[in-house]
């Protein structure tokens, strides 16, 4: 291929990607915040705010501990600025006048914040068969259809809310699933969580709405370290969905979350994440740093956890939501979507732990890289010596779009007996010159062609995504690819 | 003699590619209705012109015209060159994976059905609207459902322009080589395709190495391109000479 023709080509595609973020307003709000910085007294500080009880603060403390004595993990394939840990704000909270009964008492101004990212927390509007728990920075701000789910047994709400009302739940398996230990960042989310989402689902319950938490970053300089606790009883079904945007500013915001899921005997949990943030501008500068530890564990036999991810925004990506196969007969999916462009870096895939017998995984993932972005897959398949007839199917399939672009795949495989069954596929394509020319030829706009080109690329991971939401990832990518053309 | 204004002009056209000059001065006049063959050896520019007339951006037009129905199109982009009715057959149709044929081919007609300010249809109607064309070149419905291209047989794909080519009812189709790598069966289709395209009101371009071709769809004109200009014109007896001779003759 030439260099004039090059030229158009990148031109063509930098015109596409160059949409502006649409989320990235900010809310001006009176705040409750805690002066920035780390210190055993800020965590003191942050568990007296919230009222917690004693085994959630020796829980901060000694996560605070092994997070010192820890390391940044430096194996992935991101470059990025060494953070200043000291330079956070670990608490910063709207301020409310009392404790909420109703949403009419929550400030107007985070009502239509919300209501401005499409997520109506109010009766009259907001979506029938979605139950919706909306954080701002460090704290929830409204769940919707508390009650309703209550009746069916179901608790839903701010993990916040969950560690009062239910304090021995939240010490049953608060940290079951990721230890404290368990790496750099789920160390320091063990320590300074704010807040987050809690769903317990009884058994023989299938849960009758979608659940979904909205976190919104809004602070400048505050970071946002959610913690996500979802457990599932014998028998019992439910789908979870989460977004994510924030404003945008020039300097980079951290975002360190941990979500554990444990799904009981014959238990099903589906959880699908549409990420957001602000990825930062064409130079690459601004954005959130997204490190996030995700991980479920199939405890009981026959149950299922499936991870659905659209990842579109923040400037760094790190993440890996995992299962860990320990029942017999579980299974663990993981299915992602990838879009990275300009100076986005992605590093993300999934972990298989199998243990249990008759054990079995599914990777799909699909990797969109545009710009000058880096578009990482890295995944981890591990079959244990007791994990008889265990099988696994991986596929990894990347796009790049233009020339600067970059995508790598690390998958490792790891197989301690011979009866399992490993599969993996990989694929790499291009939209090239001359697909965009033969959409051009065919009267087909060069917006229309891309928008075809990855939805169908898209199309094994969005069909698994809730209805609601998959129309819009699919509007989501063709967002974050289209526009300006002129 | 023609006296109506040709619908294609080429005038002392001059093009490179990556600073090499590969069309020098070419000229051309295509009618309505007529049927130009166009031959030559290897590397003579008979792919490059057909490029160019499709707008495709790799390549600089130097000096030089291309006049499509009374106006230059050389500032117009491939998208809106296609709206005007230029259709090219390309002589290795590319693989769009994850693109089903039946959505390509509808949004390239709703495409023309806007341009034209006409109603865009929907999957359904479409179903109606390509299901009648697939029989001019004696295709299965099942082949809307494969993605463009992909896993094509040779005869397939260059089906599939030819389908697209009637789908999209172009004024001025160039086909580059749509006869090269068919077996006899094929040919004979294809063949049938065009010739029950091929109407007053169209011209069409026909870009290719062997006289076989020219057996089933009569040119009214053969051209002998070399060195990136048209050295000789005639009818279709110029083929088969040069399908005895080759093309040393000529120099």
């Amino acid at each position: 291929m030439n260099n004039q023709s090059n030229k158009i080509l990148n031109t063509n595609i930098t015109k596409l990607v160059n949409q502006p973020y649409k989320y990235g307003f900010s809310t001006v709000i009176e705040k409750d915040i805690i002066e920035k910085g780390l210190n055993e007294n800020i965590i003191h500080l942050i568990s007296k705010k919230k009222n917690e009880p004693k085994f959630l603060l020796q829980f901060r403390l000694k996560s605070y501990k092994k997070w010192k004595e820890m390391k940044c993990p430096e194996w992935a394939q991101l470059k990025f600025s060494e953070i200043n840990y000291q330079d956070i704000i670990y608490y910063s909270a709207p301020k409310l006048k009392k404790k909420l009964n109703s949403l009419d008492e929550v400030d107007p101004e985070l009502l239509k914040t919300f209501e401005k990212l499409g997520i109506s927390l109010t009766e009259q509007k907001r979506l029938t068969n979605v139950a919706v728990d909306a954080v701002f920075d460090s704290v929830s701000i409204a769940t919707t259809f508390k009650e309703e789910l209550a009746e069916y047994g179901i608790i839903f709400s701010s993990i916040s809310e969950a560690i009062q009302d239910y304090p021995e739940l939240i010490e049953k398996y608060l940290g079951s699933v990721v230890p404290i230990g368990d790496n750099y960042f789920s160390a320091l989310n063990s320590a300074v969580f704010t807040d987050g989402s809690f769903c317990y689902i009884p058994k023989d319950v299938i849960c009758p709405l979608e659940l979904s938490t909205y976190f919104r970053i809004n602070d400048q300089k505050s970071g946002q370290f959610e913690r996500t606790l979802i457990v599932a009883e014998k028998n019992s079904q439910v789908s979870y969905l989460e977004g994510c945007t924030a404003p945008q500013y020039d300097n980079n915001q951290l975002h360190a979350a941990v979500v554990e899921l444990v799904a009981l005997e014959n238990a099903d949990i589906k959880y699908s994440t549409v990420q957001n943030w602000y990825a930062g501008n064409d130079l690459g500068q601004g954005g959130v740093y997204n490190f996030v530890t995700k991980r479920g564990l199939c405890a009981g036999s026959n149950s299922k956890i499936s991870w659905t991810q659209v990842e579109t925004g923040s400037n760094i990506t790190w993440k890996y939501p995992s299962c860990l196969l320990v029942g017999d007969k579980t299974k663990g999916e993981f299915y992602s979507v990838a879009l990275t462009n300009n100076y986005q870096q992605a590093d993300t895939g999934s972990k298989m732990i199998h243990v249990g017998k008759n054990t079995r995984s599914r990777i799909v993932s699909k990797g969109i890289s545009a710009g000058r972005s880096k578009n990482t897959y890295r995944g981890f398949v591990y079959i244990s010596n007791k994990a008889l007839g265990a099988r696994n199917y991986s596929q990894c399939d990347s796009l790049l779009i233009g020339n600067s672009s970059n995508a790598n795949t690390f998958p490792f495989i790891s197989v301690q007996n011979p009866t399992a069954r490993i599969e993996h596929e990989a694929s790499t394509s291009k939209i090239g010159e001359e697909q965009i020319f033969y959409f051009l030829q065919r009267g087909i706009s060069i917006e229309k062609g891309i928008e075809l080109m990855i939805s169908g690329f898209c199309r094994e991971v969005f069909t698994e995504l809730p209805l609601e939401f998959a129309a819009e990832a699919d509007r989501l990518l063709t967002l974050k690819l289209e526009g300006s053309v002129g | 003699m023609n006296i109506n204004p040709p619908i294609l002009e080429i005038k002392n056209l001059k093009v490179c590619i990556n600073e090499n000059e590969i069309l020098k001065d070419l000229n051309l006049k295509i009618h309505k209705g007529e049927i130009h063959a166009i031959m030559g050896p290897n590397g003579s520019g008979k792919s490059t012109f057909s490029k160019v007339l499709a707008g495709h951006p790799a390549y600089q037009v130097l000096s030089g015209d291309i006049i499509f129905k009374g106006s230059s199109i050389l500032n117009l982009d491939p998208e809106e060159r296609s709206h005007l009715g230029i259709f090219l057959a390309f002589q290795y149709p590319i693989e769009i994976p994850g693109v089903s044929n039946e959505d390509f081919l509808r949004l390239a007609y709703n495409s023309k059905q806007k341009f034209l300010n006409k109603v865009e249809v929907d999957p359904i109607e479409f179903f109606g609207v390509i299901n009648q064309k697939l029989e001019l070149v004696d295709m299965l419905p099942i082949f809307l459902s494969r993605n463009v291209n992909e896993g094509f047989s040779g005869g397939e794909k260059k089906r599939n322009e030819i389908l697209q080519m009637i789908l999209l009812d172009s004024e001025l189709s160039i086909l580059d080589e749509t006869d090269s790598g068919l077996d006899i069966d094929a040919l004979k289709i294809i063949s049938k395709g065009i010739n029950t395209f091929m109407n007053q009101d169209k011209a069409i371009i026909l870009i290719t190495h062997y006289q076989r071709l020219l057996d089933y769809v009569k040119p009214n004109y053969v051209h002998v391109m070399q060195n990136g200009k048209i050295i000789k014109t005639g009818t279709a007896d110029l083929a088969k000479e040069l399908e005895i001779k080759g093309y040393e003759w000529l120099k």
